[in-house]
Order: structure tokens, then sequence, then C-alpha cells
């Protein structure tokens, strides 16, 4: 009998569209806020209107009279018990570490903190009884800006701490034994680049706002949560509340974007089930779009003092890099590692004999900063990339030309750079030669000549920016040896079902990557099984119940090395029932292409699928000797070290040197993401993340008042930009398998918000050198622009 | 985000409207598209305790022919503005500042009236029937009136209606022989504008014989350009000539300063602005 070759197509590779976006789409799924159950009360918060006081008077009693109310408290009822949020990552010994709870008890220390709850039968009437609670604050001295706040008697966030530093933490690559001494090695340096760039604050502005519900009358207490990380928030809370960790599931349903954001245990969701707790019923907080940006937690907000040190032909010589960064009032889930991320990353992709880098982290009367997309390594390289541009218009120079004088050639990896990483691979010559075709780089060139020339109103500029990240977090080793509290390991699990389909747990949570295609492809090909016989479930910790979530970049790269791994498990177990099945030895047994088969056995033979295994083990009448009936396998992994994905993006802008406005004219994005499972997926990844470092560049900042009242607390003023805003990208790749991992990948999610923001402020300020300007603080506004042309007040 | 409570009417004819607005007193608020309200609303910025909804009031949709002017009801929507026939001939204009209203969700929804009895400086379409020399019609429980357009706009979202008042439509005259333009500079795509200029050219015999230049966000009403408009009249059509009367067009004007834009940038703003709307509206090049 002939048969013909069932093979499927290689899935790992095809722009397969994703299966779950139909329901993402249309909204026709579980996020949180749809959940309702049986009795369900709804929380509404009291928020502080004040970014330092004491309180001196609170009184929920009123707003118990009001309609609907259940029960109302402030932080004083449940001083003794709401315990502190935690900080997982102590970076200093002497880390000064405030304690953060939940509800302010005694004093608020930023507008939008957490004061009192109300819960009521209905949202409506929660809400309308909170003008019921009555509050009084003593004011107290507000601080605001971090050179004030480290300045002499500046004003204390916390007072009882006596300084507004939380810490300072020093790289030196002498001492770390990775390269010289900053000061040695630059002493003969022809140039000395020095900078200070601006990293604004943001707002990670995901679109689904963050919602909790608690049952607490099962068994086990359940919280579903908008939350990017399900399973280290069950450990959190077991540790915070000190409920047992068993009696405690934790539920990510579908989860509506993150960035970052959601990478947090959030006063609101302990203070939800603190309320449920108290009242013995399920409840539900949902935040409004104007809490969102008031309260949950903000990224970036540095500042970046450059020091880069070269000979006149752009050899590079020495590095230094003084940080301030921003912490906010308290010290969030890892709000002092976040700029500590970027240490690695300075140098970026070129070769530099002498690094230092210091970095002070400052509290301030504002809401929190912590993860954003990228965290830490998009302040890097946008410092790195507007040095390298900042340096090459000071020596005259191409700034390809310069990058290329002082990059890794490709021959050179693994490279161990100055900042103590190895680079596993790259080819930063490939994607840039790429790069600047798919560009026009050289016409582009002669254009901007032209309109100099002819002194054109509207002015052309060209912006660089060659990156690279770390991606995969991350080795366990490594992050216990910074001070962080857990692991960087992911599992997957896969569960064979009797008729031949598949289940697998991933530990990662997908909220909005697109990780139940990607995981369904992998599968489908290693176990040789169709792709719509996958399901993926994941964010559940009573099903997914071991994992690390996703950040980092770290999902398919170490999660789906994991999947990998646990489906090689499955072959392996399936291979002697197939053999017994084929009535031959497990060692002349092949597994390709789906199928097991008889060694030397013609290829179209038929021989048994998985699903004939599966059927096999599920009746379990005739096992081989002793086999276990059971396919399924979980397989735990834990990164040997991190993957390294590169990439030039090429920024052309035109700039109205009449009104300020910069128009993205032209942008190339060139990424090595290593190895695509998902060619659709990965441009999707770049797109967002293009747009989002635009969005730094041009539009997004979170702005306060003097008074620490933030003014951008909507979307009309915090302006992200929609597509109308942004141009059409361009974006290819190049592909350098990761040598390390079983599929070559890399990881995309943060490359394109890492390399965009730099090569769109290069561009700018590219446009208007001839007008002498050399910076323009983030976003590049158009009054901003207009004013730097005016030579006029440049901030 | 929720509105506190609120009581909620919709009639069906003008007369109905009014008395469901004095039945309700001070507090009574007529809702349109809801686009500026109902966001005021979920802010908690105002608590109307009751709301007329006059979307169900035939008299107040549509586009009507007149001889000399075209009536536009208060209810037709920024969309409806875009795609009929007598705007784009009559009074094209209103389209070219409606098309520049927020987002394709926000044309659907927002209407005409609404815009205008809000009167946010920074909206569109008042500069545009400043621009236009429209009267409004306004219906009240002594009946109805007319107000012209530089009697409408009094302060900042604050217009001639009073409370217990419903706008009924806006009357624009034709301008045969007359081009327009309007030129919004915001922020981001779907925002409100920084600066805007509505202007109206009528050109004659390679000169410009008259022009009205109204402004966006230049004071806490929409302004006529004055200066603007003396020094076009009888100029010659030339970007020259545009150029050096655009330099008057923040003359006696009283910008904000915030968040967007300092005062100081939106002067500069009206001068480029003006010339590029002028240079648009006569097709000058
Ligand atoms: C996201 C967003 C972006 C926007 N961007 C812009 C923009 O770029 N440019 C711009 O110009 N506008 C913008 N708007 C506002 C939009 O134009 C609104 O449509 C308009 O301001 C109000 O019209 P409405 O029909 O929605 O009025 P409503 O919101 O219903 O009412 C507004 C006010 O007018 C009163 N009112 C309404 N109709 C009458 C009437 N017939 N008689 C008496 N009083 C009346 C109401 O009582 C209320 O006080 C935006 C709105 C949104 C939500």
């Amino acid at each position: 009998m002939t048969v013909v070759d069932e093979r499927p197509a290689a899935e790992v590779g095809a722009p397969r569209k994703r299966k779950e976006d139909a329901r993402l789409i249309t909204g026709r799924t579980m996020w949180t806020d749809n959940l309702t159950l049986p009795g369900m009360l709804h929380l509404a918060i009291l928020r502080s209107p004040m970014a330092h006081a004491r309180i001196t008077r609170i009184d929920t009693a009123p707003a118990l009279a009001a309609p609907g109310v259940v029960a109302a408290f402030s932080g004083r009822d449940v001083a003794e018990t709401q315990g502190s949020l935690p900080c997982a990552w102590v970076v200093t010994d002497d880390m000064v570490h405030p304690d953060h709870p939940p509800l302010a008890v005694d004093e608020v220390r930023h507008v939008g903190e957490p004061v009192a709850v109300v819960v009521a039968r209905d949202a409506a009437s929660a809400v309308d009884a909170l003008g019921a609670i009555d509050v009084e604050y003593e004011p107290l001295p507000v601080v605001l800006e971090m050179d004030e706040a480290l300045g002499e008697g500046a004003a204390l966030v916390h007072s009882d701490k006596g300084t507004n530093k939380s810490y300072t933490w020093i790289y030196d690559s002498a001492e770390a034994g990775h390269g010289q001494a900053y000061d040695a090695a630059t002493a003969e340096a022809e140039v000395v680049l020095r900078k200070r760039y601006v990293q604004q604050r943001l707002i990670p502005a995901f679109m689904e706002p963050r919602s909790v519900v608690v049952d607490p009358t099962a068994d086990q207490v359940t919280i579903w949560s908008s939350t990017q990380i399900p399973h280290v928030l069950r450990v959190l809370i077991a540790l915070v509340t000190g409920l047992p960790e068993h009696k405690i599931r934790v539920i990510a349903p579908d989860v509506g974007g993150g960035f970052g954001g959601k990478l947090q245990m959030t006063a609101e969701e302990l203070i939800t089930m603190m309320a449920a707790r108290r009242v013995g019923k399920p409840a539900k907080y949902t935040e409004t779009r104007s809490e969102s940006l008031l309260a949950a937690h903000h990224g970036r907000d540095m500042y970046q003092d450059v020091e880069l040190a070269a000979r006149r032909d752009g050899t590079l010589l020495g590095l230094r890099v003084r940080l301030t960064a921003n912490m906010g009032a308290y010290l969030a889930l890892l709000t002092p590692s976040v700029p500590l991320l970027g240490r690695y990353m300075y140098n970026g992709i070129y070769k530099l004999p002498a690094y230092r880098f210091e970095c002070t982290g400052v509290f301030t009367n504002t809401t929190p900063t912590d993860a954003y997309r990228g965290a830490g390594r998009p302040e890097a390289t946008y410092a790195i990339e507007r040095a390298m541009d900042d340096l090459a218009a000071e020596l005259g120079m191409d700034p390809i030309e310069l990058r290329r004088r002082n990059w890794i050639g490709h021959g050179e990896f693994p490279f161990h750079t100055v900042a103590g990483l190895t680079y596993d691979s790259g080819d930063y010559e490939a994607a840039t030669d790429k790069a600047m075709s798919l560009f026009g780089y050289d016409e582009l060139r002669r254009e901007q000549a032209a309109r100099r020339e002819s002194r054109d109103p509207v002015q052309l500029g060209i912006g660089v920016s060659t990156y690279t990240e770390m991606c995969g977090l991350a080795p366990s080793r490594w992050l216990g040896s910074l001070g962080y509290a857990a692991g960087g390991w992911e599992s997957a699990s896969v569960r064979m079902l009797p008729t031949g389909k598949v289940e697998v747990l991933t530990g990662t949570s997908p909220h909005g990557q697109g990780h139940e295609t990607a995981w369904s492809q992998i599968a489908a090909d290693q176990l040789g099984v169709a792709f719509e016989d996958v399901e993926v479930l994941h964010g559940d910790t009573r099903t997914a119940h071991k994992g690390l979530d996703t950040y980092g970049s770290r999902s398919l790269a170490v999660g789906g090395f994991a999947l990998v791994n646990a489906c090689q498990k499955v072959v392996d177990k399936a291979k002697p029932i197939a053999a017994h099945l084929l009535e031959c030895d497990v060692a002349d047994v092949e597994f390709s292409a789906g199928r097991f088969r008889v060694r030397g056995a013609p290829a179209d033979a038929e021989g048994k699928t998985m699903a004939d295994c599966a059927l096999a083990v599920f009746a379990a009448h005739d096992m081989p000797g002793g086999a276990e009936p059971t396919l399924d396998a979980e397989a735990v992994y834990d990164p040997t070290d991190f993957s390294f994905p590169h990439g030039t993006h090429l920024c052309a802008t035109e700039v109205d040197t009449e009104t300020g406005r910069v128009t993205v004219r032209s942008y190339v994005a060139v990424d090595d993401v290593g190895k695509v499972v998902n060619p659709l997926i990965v441009e999707g990844q770049v797109h967002g993340g293009v747009a989002q470092g635009i969005a730094q560049a041009l539009f997004e900042e979170a702005v306060y008042d003097a008074d620490g009242n933030l003014l951008t607390g909507t979307f009309v003023d915090y302006t992200p930009p929609s597509s109308a805003d942004l141009p059409d990208i361009v974006s290819d790749r190049t592909e350098t398998p990761a040598p390390d991992h079983p599929l070559g990948i890399k990881g995309v999610g943060e490359a394109g918000t890492i390399a965009s923001t730099p090569a769109v402020v290069n561009a700018i300020v590219d446009a208007l050198r001839p007008y002498g300007v050399d910076d323009i603080r983030m976003p590049c506004t158009p009054e901003r622009v207009w004013r730097a042309v005016q030579g006029g007040d440049r901030s | 985000m929720i509105p506190a409570a609120f009581d909620y009417a919709k009639p069906s004819t003008v007369d109905e409207a009014v008395r469901a607005l004095a039945e309700g007193g001070e507090d009574a608020k007529v809702l349109a598209g809801g686009q500026s309200l109902i966001p005021v609303l979920r802010l908690r910025l105002a608590a109307p305790t009751v709301l007329v909804d006059v979307g169900g009031v035939g008299e107040l949709r549509g586009v009507r022919d007149d001889g000399d002017a075209l009536v536009i009801g208060a209810t037709t929507r920024h969309a409806d503005l875009l795609r009929d026939p007598l705007v784009a001939r009559h009074a094209p204009l209103l389209a070219q500042a409606a098309a520049q209203v927020g987002d394709r969700q926000v044309r659907h929804l927002g209407t005409l009236g609404g815009s205008l009895s809000h009167a946010d400086p920074a909206g569109d379409l008042p500069g545009a029937a400043v621009a236009l020399d429209a009267s409004f019609e306004i219906a009240g429980p002594g009946g109805r009136r007319t107000v012209s357009a530089a009697d409408f706009f009094v302060d900042f979202l604050t217009t001639a209606l009073a409370p217990d008042e419903i706008l009924v439509s806006v009357r624009v005259p034709k301008r045969p022989g007359w081009t327009t333009h309007y030129e919004k500079f915001n922020r981001v795509a779907q925002a409100w504008a920084i600066v805007g200029v509505a202007a109206a050219v009528r050109r004659e015999n390679g000169s410009i014989a008259e022009a009205r230049v109204a402004l966006t966000n230049m004071g806490s009403t929409p302004l006529r350009a004055g200066a603007v408009e003396q020094s076009l009249a009888g100029s010659a059509a030339t970007v020259d000539a545009v150029a050096s009367a655009a330099g008057h067009a923040a003359e006696g004007a009283d910008p904000p300063s915030d968040a967007f834009a300092s005062a100081d940038y939106r002067r500069h703003l009206a001068t480029v602005l003006t010339r590029r709307a002028v240079l648009a509206a006569g097709g000058i090049a």
C-alpha cells in the first residue's frame, strides 16, 4: 500500500495568523472586568490629591451611610495587617527601602496614592460614596526634581530615612576585570564628548486598564488579575499576606497589554483582597483610565550624564555614564533594578577598552517607576546611540562610518564585552548594509545636502541606531548574584490526549504577544501533529501550575526552549510504545515528520503516529514491559546565558523649521532576532515597538506641575500617537541563529522600542545641526524644536 | 469614570425640548452627540440632574438650501457635513474644518450644534462659523431669536445661549466666488488645535478682493484677524503680499499658555498658519 506523505508543512517559520486574535479583537473573551460572580461587590478607591501630606484625620463612616455601601475602610483600619508592597530586587546592601503600605496610613507621598476604599453593591454606588469620606491633609514640602532631591537641605520624601537617595551602584570595568580603568584608558583622548541626555517619564498606557476580582468564598482564595505575572504574584501574595500558598489560586485571564506596566504586585490587588476577605464576598476593582495613568507605575525618568572619549580617527577609548534614576515615592517590585539593567548595554555593539557606570536611585513625590518595555535597555541604547551620532558630528565623520570603526566584527563572536557579557553571535555589517540599501541612504544624504543648500524651510535629517539587547531573562545564577529574589527559568508541559490532540501548558503569561500561535507551531513540528490540534493553556496557577511569566523578551527564548525539551521527552516516551506497536526494537525506531518508522523502512511506510501511541497508552491494554501508561512530560529550562538580538534602524525626518513640526518620512528596521517562529508576529512586535519608541521621541511625557499634580492624566494630554501619526515602517531581517538555542531564536518583544527612539532623535538633531542644534529634550514637541531652531531655550 | 446619576428626557420636537429644559431648571443640560458632555460627566466635572437628549428632534438635523444661505440643523453630525453636497458647494469651509475634528468615531457622533454650543476655543467649527459670518437660530421659552456669530461666542465655553435655550440651526450665507481653507496645527492627529486658521478668499483679476480670516485657540473665543483681512483686501495675490499680511495675525490676540504650547509660540504659529491658510484658500503659489 502506498500512503501519501502526510508530513505537515513545517510550522516554524510559517506566517500563521494568530489563533487567539478573533476572541481578543472582538472582546468576546474573559477580560477580568467581564467577570461577574454571584454576590460580587465593587470597590472604589479614594486617592490622595496631595503629593506629600500628613493625614491628620480620616473618617470613612459617612460613606457607610451612602446607598448600596457595604464597607469602607482606610489605611488606619488595616495598618497592622495590610503588610507592605514588596520590592523583590535589593540592589545594594545599604539600599534605602521604605515601607510601602497598599493604603497610606499616616502620610501620603504622591498624588494618586490610595488612602481609603469603599465596597458597595454596584460600581456606581461605590464611586458616589467616595465623596462622603472625610479626609484632612496637612501639606508637607514636595520634592519632584532629582537634582534638587539630592541637594543639601532638600525636602525629604521619607523623613525617617534622612535622605532621598535609595542607593548608589557602581560598575567599573577595571575593577570587574572586564577592561581598563576609564581615566587611564582615556588619558590620551583627542575628543571627549560630554552630554546630559534626559529620559523623560513615560506611562506604559496598556490598552486594558488594570482590573482585579477576588473570590474568598471557596477553599482556595482565587484572584483574577489583569497581570503579566500570575505565578510570581501567587508567591508574593503568600509572602505578603501570610495566606498559605496552596490556598491561593491566581488567574491572569486574557490580558490586554502590559509593556512591563503589569509586571507588578499592585496596591489595588492587595486592597481588593483585603476588602473581599473582610466582607467574605467576591469583590471587583477596575481602574478608570485616569487612575491608570496616575497610579499604575511609570517608566524611564533618568538623567544620563555621558562621557565618551575617542581619538580623532574615531577609535573609542572609554565610556563613563553617571545615571540619576527617579524611583518615585516608593520602591515597587523591580524599581531599583530597572536602570541597572542598562549597565550591560551602554557599551552597545562597540569595542570599548574602558567603561565606568554609576547609578544613583532617588526618591521624589511622584508615582513609582518600574519596568517599561525594554526596562533600562532603551535608555542605555538611547544614550550610546545619541552619543555616537554626536561624536560623529564632532569628528566630521559619517555616523555609520564611526560605528563601523568601532563595532564588533562578525568574525569576532563570541565577544566578551567591557560590561561583562559575552555576546554569542551577530552580524552588524549585514544588518547595516541591508538597512542602508532599503533606506536609500546615499540618495537621502544627497537630498539633505540640497535642502541645506537651498535653505529649504523643511530640512531633512537622517538618524542611525545600531543596537543590540539582552533577551531571555535570565540565568537564575545571574539573577541571584545581583540580588533578585527569584530565578529565571521557565517551564512547559505537554499533555497527549487519547485522540491525539495536544494540550501545551506554558508558565509564560501572554498579554497580547500571540503565544498560543507560536507555541502551537513549535509543538506541531516537534510532535508531528497539526497546528489546529494544539491548545495552549496559560495564566492559571491551577492548570499551568509552574512558571515565571512574561517580561524581558523571555517567553520564547526561555519558555520556547522548555517547550522543545518537553516535546522531546514526549517523543522519547512514545518511542518504546511505537516500537511495541511496530513489533521492532526501540533502537530501530526513527521519528520524523510526525511518524515513527522502522529504520530502513521505505519513506512511504505507514509507521505509527503520535496519535496511535497516545491511544495505545490511554487504553494501556498492552504496554511494553513496565512502561508507565502516559506520554505526558514537563520540562523546566534555566538559560545558560542571555541571547543578543541586534539590528540597524534608520530614520529620515522632515523638520518644518517654521513650525517645529517633525514628520517621520521613512523608517527602516532591519532586525536580527535569530530564527523566526512566525514572521507575522515578529513583524507585529517590531512595528508596535517602533511605534512606542517614536512615541517617546516625539509625543509622550508624564508631566507634573510644581505641586506634584499629574498634568497628563488623560489621553488628551498624554498624547499617545495613533496610526495617523506614524510612518509606514519598512521592516526586514537578517538571520543569525542563536547558537545555544535549539530553535536558534533570540527574542523580539522589546527590540523596536529599544532601537527606534535614538534613531528618531538623531534624525531631528541631524536635520538641525546647521542651526547649531546638538540636542533636543524628548519628547521633541513642535515648540521645543522651533525654539531650538530659534537658538533659544532648548529645554 | 461613572457619571453621577441623572434623569434623561428624549423629546421629539423643539418645543418639547425647550419645555423639558425649563422643567429641569438650572441643572438641566442639552445632550447632543455627547462627545464633549459625556467626558465632562464621566470625569465628574459637572453633575447635571437632567439630560435632554435632542438626538430625536427631527427638525434639528439636516442641511437645507434657503436661497442665499444654507440652513444647517444643530444636530447635523460632523460626518454629515463631510458628505453633504450643499455644504460641499456653498460652504466647503465647514467640511474642511469638520474633517479635522478628532477621529472617525467622534465625527460620527459629534454635532455641529454641539461644537458651537460647547464653544471650546480650541474647537474647529467655531472658527469656521465666524469666518463664514454664520448666524445662529435659538429657541427658548420666549420663542425664537437669531444671534450673529460675532455675538454668539461670549467667552471660554460660554455662548449667548441661556440655560433654557436650544440652538436650532446655523445659517451660513452662500459666498459665490470665494474659496476657503482650514489649516490646523495639533500634536497628534486626533487632538484639538494648538492653533487653527479658517480662511476665505475672493480673488479678482490677480489680486485679492476680500478675505475673511478667523483664528482657533488664540483667545477665549474664536477671533477674526481684522488686521490681516484689511491688509489683504485689494492686495496682490502673491506669496509675499500674503506673508506680509499674515504677519499681523496675532495682533490683538491673547492666546493661552498651556501644557501644549506657550502664548509666544501660538502667536508665531498664527502668522505661519495664516499665511499657509490664505495661500491655500486663494490657490496662490
Ligand atoms: C476624542 C475626542 C476628540 C475630539 N477632537 C476634537 C477636535 O479635534 N476638534 C473639535 O472641534 N472638537 C473635537 N472634539 C469635540 C467634538 O467636536 C464634539 O462633537 C463637540 O465638541 C460637541 O458636540 P456634541 O454634539 O458631541 O455635543 P455634546 O457633547 O452633546 O454637548 C456639548 C455641549 O453643548 C451643549 N449642546 C449641545 N447641543 C446643543 C444644542 N443644540 N443647543 C444647546 N446646547 C447644546 C451641551 O449641553 C453641552 O454643554 C473631540 C471629542 C472627542 C471625544
